[in-house]
């Protein structure tokens, strides 16, 4: 290289020598000008280089092979089976009984798995409704942890060939030396299971078999006994009476038949056409329940006195039917007496108590007001609710005595929910052998013997006849998950025959149910229908009875008188119901209904009445001498009364449900031959301590905001529109600074009635199902993450001691001009060409925006990462509970916004099978999971660029409005007013 | 014509070019001090929790957090506005002083400018951080893309919010740095070490200071300073719409943007105050940070007090003009009367009551109670953020999601953490970068001093 120089000084300096700040000058030249000159392809890499390189190479490899992708196996088939459509939904009809729900279901079923519960529109008695735990039962399927797996003797697991022998053996032993086995059930309907028994029995004759209900209904049953013969209990037709009296009855909740009754209730309370005409509502009772919110006239009493007000109204009605008797009471019977009698053969007075006495006058009531034969009916009677209360007292002196050396039992769970569990458990100990053939391990099992794993009712086959005039098949869905065995195989194998439970039932039909009809001219398609339709009906034939005057006199002699004191009154929860599904995730953090607490149970008491025991909600109370519940201030608790809802408290219900609130079940009592529910002169004091609440709502006053509005029937028959005149004003103001929206196609929207909706949160948990929707946890719900995309609000007003209630179904509201939309700076939520507002999940950066800005406060976020979480534990954290997992609904991320999409992958099957078939939809063909949960049909879907479409139909009604429309957010979920029967509900709704 | 007879001089001392520099460079060339060690090392471990906390709110998710359903926004987007707010004292500083020709702002923009780029750059992190998805933070540019293409949504806040800060960032960080290229050019000629000699030589860029260079610097000078003007408005406007643009009560205003512009120049003075107050006694700087400049901060602390005051009865008084039962009960029931009484009136009282007493001269001139209110301005201001953002949320349109709110020792650690950011970066600028700008106040050294000697 030539050197330059610039000076004579520079050109002195030695290399190396530069000045100082010229030197890295000189360096950075120099390189360049050895690249400039050498050219690139004259620097060759070296030995050193070429170990960089290598170790560069190495490291990275490693690295990224180190990255292990996550291995998901999908096994196809190799032989498709025939019904089988990998990525299809086949719709199957079974039928649902655990001893206490009952259910007429239709099962979705995804690649062999079932993946969500319906209602059977077939059925029709439930007309295609459900509950909260109707929907619910699925998860239990898929309930890793609590499932039993395989038969088990004395705690080793061994196969059911073994647990057969020695069961045999055992029976076989028992009646050799003279013993008896007890074979101990709850209420069975299963034609079925009944003549398996009665085969059993004929082979091991010392086997006797014994029904029990924890919660029982014998009290109504002896009742119809004692006074008309008729050993049942009666089927109730809300929908045709005019006046409804409840008297300590949730049957919109958890009374008999609630899906048949919230349906038949909605039909008398619905303005359909242009009747200004409703059924009028009386609720007499101690706890606010699901059904006394949705009364006219609710008045509170205290569990004591239920007998004296209903003696009370007997004898008001006597004496206006000429027999002057004494009707004095605290609470006056005239105006419900007076209203009755105004709607002789048209009313109707239910009473949820067990006792004999009390049936014994609401029959009375009915049979002086003509109401039998036509809103009360035995030719299609219920035939659930058998249970002897007495009998498992018997059993215990049976064992205790020894006459009683074993025991099968079937549903039922004693140990946890008998008043004397404990003195089961340790009876339990006693027997040679105790055998529990249940799906799950409970409280029972844990001290049994022997352990015959029950399958779960959608891998079994199965028969059930709920009604008099009605039966329905249960057929298995998806192939035995665990090596179990349905009860009915297990009482077959036991009686030595060989036939499986298919075509037992199968025979059985044909000898009892195929000729009792005449639709079908051969039995298999008379089986195949009754398959596929998944019920069989039959006229029902109403029987005559009379009632004596003598047998209403006694009863009326041995009602007690008020009692004094502090009273506790026992209640189910429209979740948890008696506690069978306790450990159902779902059901512990759906909301109560009216109080909105999950997750707990509590002891309810009114504002006054805590003030009076000077403790506020949280405080603790003990309760009797063991009982210690928290305060939860229920506002219209009746006066000086404590509600505590059973079905808590357990304590081998599993992972989820154990340890979740107290049981309560210790506290009910045996009175006569049938278990009285409620205590009086009960002990309360303040314990020290608090508690601390999952509640939903924590605010519950409309404070005067247009939410839900309300009108009165009168009102109403003047002008339909009544309470809706801001809607009329708000549309004329519709005006828009930008192009209005088309919707070319499809413009999905969706109706609520509120004269219809109970507030039962069904919907909410045929959401949870059908949406992938993950259940956080108590400290999560604390607060206020519930991540349900449809909430049920619920607002008090009026009274403290005795509110008014309202209910309110709230998803997205598919705004037209949705807020949420325009805030999200990704365009993750946009609106479709069909009204949608719509979710990318893959888009969403998580900013929370829209959540704040959506004034309904739909939106969930995903706080944690709630699938695949061992900190969120509930089902999908394991290979099995996945198989819960709608396939259709993303399961969504860590960090993303979610909200109802008015099931869109639904929407999207409609559509593409009415392309399919080259036709056009029809409207209600597509059904969201709320509407189809809904046992009302409160909620309607469909199509508003239909003119003829119901729901188009429904938002021109004058009742019509649209949540905050105020606010021009203009929504495709429309409201229509509540209109009942409350007086004075205007007052300050419409100030502003 | 920038003579000012009524302040005084604006150097005191009889102070040469060379001293000049000298003083400033000081902190620079000696030792560290004690305090600062111990306070750096305060900063680092409040930083560190920070860090912790972020760690946390990523790898477990917002979740760890206490925001929920219907409070959506809490701590975080509360300090992102706060954060912002004192982001504007720098340039505020530089640029309406410059425009208004108040040749004062010579000795504190340096300062007032440095508080900026690390008050935006906290500011920044919560964006980021409050996002449930941290990773995908980049969906929020607008770039060419294989998706469609899909481009983000031109019509949200918060996409302008993502424009504004980062444009406010780079702007005056650019502004504050080119400022500083003289006076890094004065270090590097007069640093002794090789290594600092490296390091300012590289970050002065060449500087000689001929008259060509000064041209072209000042030219620079007025460019980013007439963007910078803009920006000053623009950027708390924008991150007002944030909140104006929306429907929930308490929010939905159109007095937000000036509201916010003013809110944040005040808490930015405010914060400058802290600041200078701070310089001046640990540094001595008395002769360059004069009485007369804090008490012409207090001055203008007094004024926008004022404005503060007004827009607060503005809103209230909007709420039960427009007769919106929302808005009404969020003031009046949610706010003045309510769970949230106390944060409302800490609000009204620390930053429209209480700098009132700076219309005492006593006060105005007293450093201890002038440090004092300064810091209790920026402890209203975040109360004013905390009830704008918590109480509209958690009590908006339907009373069935009203809830209520309070962080966790995540979100509070990430405030702490970004407190320790903050000052851990001003220390070190405290201790590497000139504190006052020596070239700009070269130039003032004779003013007030001149026109005094005129006059006698």
């Amino acid at each position: 290289m030539k050197k330059y120089w610039k000076s004579l000084e520079e050109r002195k300096q030695e290399p190396g020598k530069a000045r100082a700040g010229q030197e890295h000058e000189v360096l950075a030249k120099q390189e360049i000008i050895d690249f400039l000159e050498k050219g690139g392809d004259q620097i060759r890499p070296g030995r050193r280089d070429f170990l960089k390189f290598c170790g560069f190479g190495v490291a990275t490899a490693a690295v990224v092979s180190s990255c292990k992708n996550p291995v998901n196996k999908a096994i196809p088939y190799l032989v498709k089976p025939e019904d089988v459509n990998p990525g299809e939904s086949e719709y199957y009809a079974t039928s649902f009984f655990d001893g206490r729900d009952l259910g007429n279901l239709v099962v979705k079923v995804r690649d062999g798995r079932p993946v969500k519960i319906e209602g059977n529109d077939k059925c029709p008695v439930m007309q295609g409704g459900t509950t909260a735990r109707l929907q619910a039962s699925l998860y239990s399927l898929y309930d890793q942890a609590t499932r039993l797996k395989a038969a088990r003797i004395n705690g080793k697991d061994c196969s059911m060939d073994d647990l057969d022998r020695d069961i045999t053996a055992r029976l076989e032993q028992a009646a050799a030396q003279g013993k008896k086995t007890a074979l101990l059930t709850a209420t069975i309907i299963s034609p079925g299971i009944l003549a398996a028994i009665e085969s059993l029995k004929t082979r091991h004759p010392g086997l006797y078999h014994i029904t029990y209900d924890a919660l029982s209904f014998s009290g109504i049953r002896l009742a119809h006994k004692v006074a008309f013969g008729q050993d049942g209990i009666p089927s109730c037709h809300f929908d045709k009476a005019k006046v409804i009296v409840g008297v300590n009855c949730d049957f919109l909740g958890n009374w008999l038949s609630p899906v048949e009754y919230s349906r038949q209730y909605a039909t008398a309370r619905r303005m359909s056409g242009n009747k200004p005409e409703m059924a009028l509502h009386y609720q007499v009772e101690s706890c606010l329940s699901l059904t006394g919110s949705n009364a006219d006239v609710r008045i509170p009493l205290k569990p004591s006195e239920e007998g004296g007000f209903l003696k009370a109204l007997y004898n008001y009605l006597l004496t206006e039917y000429g027999n002057p008797a004494d009707h004095s009471h605290r609470i006056n019977p005239a105006e419900i007496g007076e209203a009755l009698l105004r709607h002789r053969g048209q009313s109707l007075v239910v009473s949820g108590s067990n006792s004999p006495e009390i049936q014994i006058l609401v029959a009375g009531i009915n049979h002086l007001l003509g109401n039998y034969g036509s809103t009360l009916t035995f030719g299609d009677q219920l035939l659930t609710g058998r249970g002897d209360d007495a009998a498992v007292g018997k059993l215990l002196r049976d064992i205790e005595s020894g006459d009683t050396t074993g025991l099968i039992l079937y549903q039922v769970n004693p140990v946890y929910d008998h008043f004397e569990g404990e003195r089961f458990l340790t009876a339990l100990k006693k027997l040679n052998f105790s055998l529990s053939s249940s799906p799950y391990s409970n409280e029972t099992t844990a001290g049994c013997s022997h352990l015959c794993p029950d399958d779960h009712y959608l891998e079994a086959w199965g028969d059930h006849h709920p009604k008099e005039n009605l039966y329905s098949l249960a057929q298995p869905l998806i192939p035995r998950l665990f090596n179990t065995r349905s009860f009915l195989e297990s009482l077959l194998k036991w009686s030595g025959d060989t036939s499986d439970a298919q075509a037992f039932i199968r025979s059985h039909w044909e000898k009892h149910c195929y000729p009792r009809q005449e639709r079908f001219q051969s039995f298999e398609s008379f089986w195949v229908n009754s398959l596929q339709e998944g019920v069989f009906t039959l006229p029902a034939a109403e029987p005559t009875f009379s009632l004596s005057e003598e047998t209403m006199a006694r009863a009326g002699s041995n009602i007690p008188a008020d009692g004094k004191g502090y009273e506790v009154a026992l209640y189910e929860s429209i979740g948890l119901g008696d506690g069978r599904q306790t450990n159902n995730p779902w059901l512990l953090e759906l909301p109560d209904p009216v109080s909105k607490v999950c997750w707990d149970n509590y002891a309810a008491l009114s504002p006054a009445t805590a003030k009076a025991l000077n403790v506020t909600q949280g405080d603790l109370l003990k309760i009797g001498d063991k009982l210690v519940l928290p305060v939860l201030l229920q506002p219209g608790q009746a006066a000086s009364t404590v509600g505590i809802a059973l079905g808590f408290g357990r304590t081998e219900a599993g992972k989820a449900g154990s340890g979740v609130g107290k049981n309560a079940w210790p506290l009910v009592s045996l009175t006569g031959d049938c278990f009285s529910y409620s205590l009086d002169n009960v002990m309360l004091a303040k314990e020290a301590g608090t508690h601390v609440f999952a509640q939903t709502q924590m605010h519950h006053s409309m404070e005067g905001r247009p939410i839900i509005r309300e009108t009165t029937l009168d009102a109403y028959s003047k002008d339909p529109a009544a309470g809706n005149e801001m809607h009329e004003k708000i549309e004329k103001h519709h005006v828009t600074l930008y192009p209005e929206q088309e919707f070319p196609v499809h413009h999905w929207g969706m109706a609520i009635d509120f004269n219809a909706c109970t507030g039962c949160s069904s919907c909410v948990v045929g959401c949870q199902a059908e949406n992938n929707i993950p259940v956080i946890g108590k400290e999560e719900v604390g607060k206020k993450r519930l991540m349900h995309w449809i909430r049920v609000d619920r607002y008090y007003s009026g009274d403290e001691e005795n509110p008014e209630v309202l209910f309110q179904p709230l998803m997205c509201q598919h705004c037209d001009h949705a807020p949420c939309e325009n805030v999200c700076p990704v365009a993750a939520t946009t609106h479709s060409n069909e009204g949608l507002n719509q979710m990318a999940y893959n888009r969403c950066i998580g900013t929370k925006y829209c959540i704040n800005n959506c004034p309904y406060k739909v939106r969930r976020f995903n706080w944690f990462r709630y699938n695949d979480n061992p900190e969120f534990a509930f089902g999908t954290e394991n290979a099995l509970g996945k198989m819960l997992l709608n396939p259709d609904v993303t399961v969504r991320e860590r960090g993303v916004v979610e909200k109802c999409s008015l099931c869109v992958q639904r929407i999207q099957e409609g559509k593409l099978k009415a392309k399919k078939e080259g036709r056009l939809l029809k409207d209600g063909e597509i059904t969201p999971a709320c509407a189809q949960a809904c046992p009302s049909k409160a909620i309607v879907f469909g199509d508003l660029n239909d003119p003829e479409s119901e729901v188009s139909k429904l938002f021109r009604n004058p009742r019509n409005y649209y949540l905050l429309e105020e606010l021009h957010t203009l929504p495709s979920v429309g409201y229509l007013t509540k209109v009942s029967h409350r007086a004075g509900n205007t007052e300050d709704q419409h100030s502003h | 014509m920038y003579k000012t007879s009524i302040r005084g001089p604006l150097v005191l001392g009889d102070k040469t070019f060379g001293q000049i520099s000298s003083d400033i460079i000081t902190p620079i060339d000696s030792k560290l001090p004690a305090w600062w060690k111990v306070a750096f090392l305060i900063s680092l471990i409040a930083a560190a929790w920070g860090v912790w906390a972020m760690y946390i709110t990523v790898r477990y998710g917002i979740g760890t957090w206490n925001v929920n359903n219907s409070v959506g926004w809490g701590w975080e987007i509360i300090n992102f506005v706060w954060w912002i707010g004192i982001g504007h004292a720098g340039t505020a500083f530089s640029i309406f002083l410059l425009i208004l020709r108040q040749r004062w702002r010579t000795s504190i923009n340096r300062a007032a400018e440095a508080m900026t780029v690390f008050a935006v750059g906290c500011a920044a992190i919560y964006p980021a951080i409050h996002m449930g998805r941290v990773w995908l933070a980049f969906f929020i540019i607008p770039y060419p893309n294989t998706r469609g293409p899909l481009w983000v949504n031109f019509n949200s806040p918060l996409f302008w919010d993502f424009i504004a800060i980062s444009a406010y960032l780079l702007i005056s960080a650019s502004f504050w740095y080119f400022g500083m290229v003289p006076d890094f050019a004065t270090i590097r000629d007069r640093a002794t070490s090789k290594i600092k000699k490296a390091v300012y030589g590289f970050f002065a860029f060449g500087w000689t200071g001929s008259s060509k260079q000064w041209l072209k610097y000042e030219a620079l000078s007025f460019v980013l300073g007439g963007i910078a003007a803009v920006l000053v408005v623009s950027v708390h406007s924008i991150v007002s719409t944030d909140f104006a643009s929306s429907v929930i009560p308490g929010w939905h205003a159109t007095l937000f943007p000036p509201y916010f512009v003013v809110g944040a120049i005040f808490s930015g003075f405010a914060m400058v105050m802290t600041l200078m107050i701070i310089i001046r006694k640990l540094y001595k700087f008395h002769d360059y940070v004069t009485d007369s400049h804090l008490n012409a901060i207090a001055k203008i602390l007094i004024f926008i007090s004022l404005i503060m005051g007004t827009a607060y009865a503005t809103e209230v008084f909007m709420a039960w003009y427009s007769g919106n039962p929302y808005e009404m009960f969020t003031f009046f029931h949610n706010r003045i009367t309510g769970d949230y009484t106390f944060h409302f009136w800490a609000m009204v009282v620390c930053n429209a009551i209480i700098p009132q007493l700076f219309w005492f001269k006593k006060i105005r001139r007293n450093l201890t109670w002038a440090f004092i209110i300064s810091l209790i301005i920026n402890l209203g201001m975040w109360y004013e953020r905390f009830n704008i953002i918590v109480t509209s949320l958690s009590k908006d349109y339907l009373p069935s999601s009203w809830t209520t709110y309070h962080p966790t020792w995540v979100e509070i650690g990430i405030y702490v953490g970004t407190l320790g950011i903050f000052t851990a970066g001003v220390l070190l600028f405290f201790k590497y970068i000139p504190m006052i700008a020596i070239s700009e106040v070269k130039g003032v050294l004779k003013y007030g001093k001149e026109n005094r000697n005129h006059s006698h």
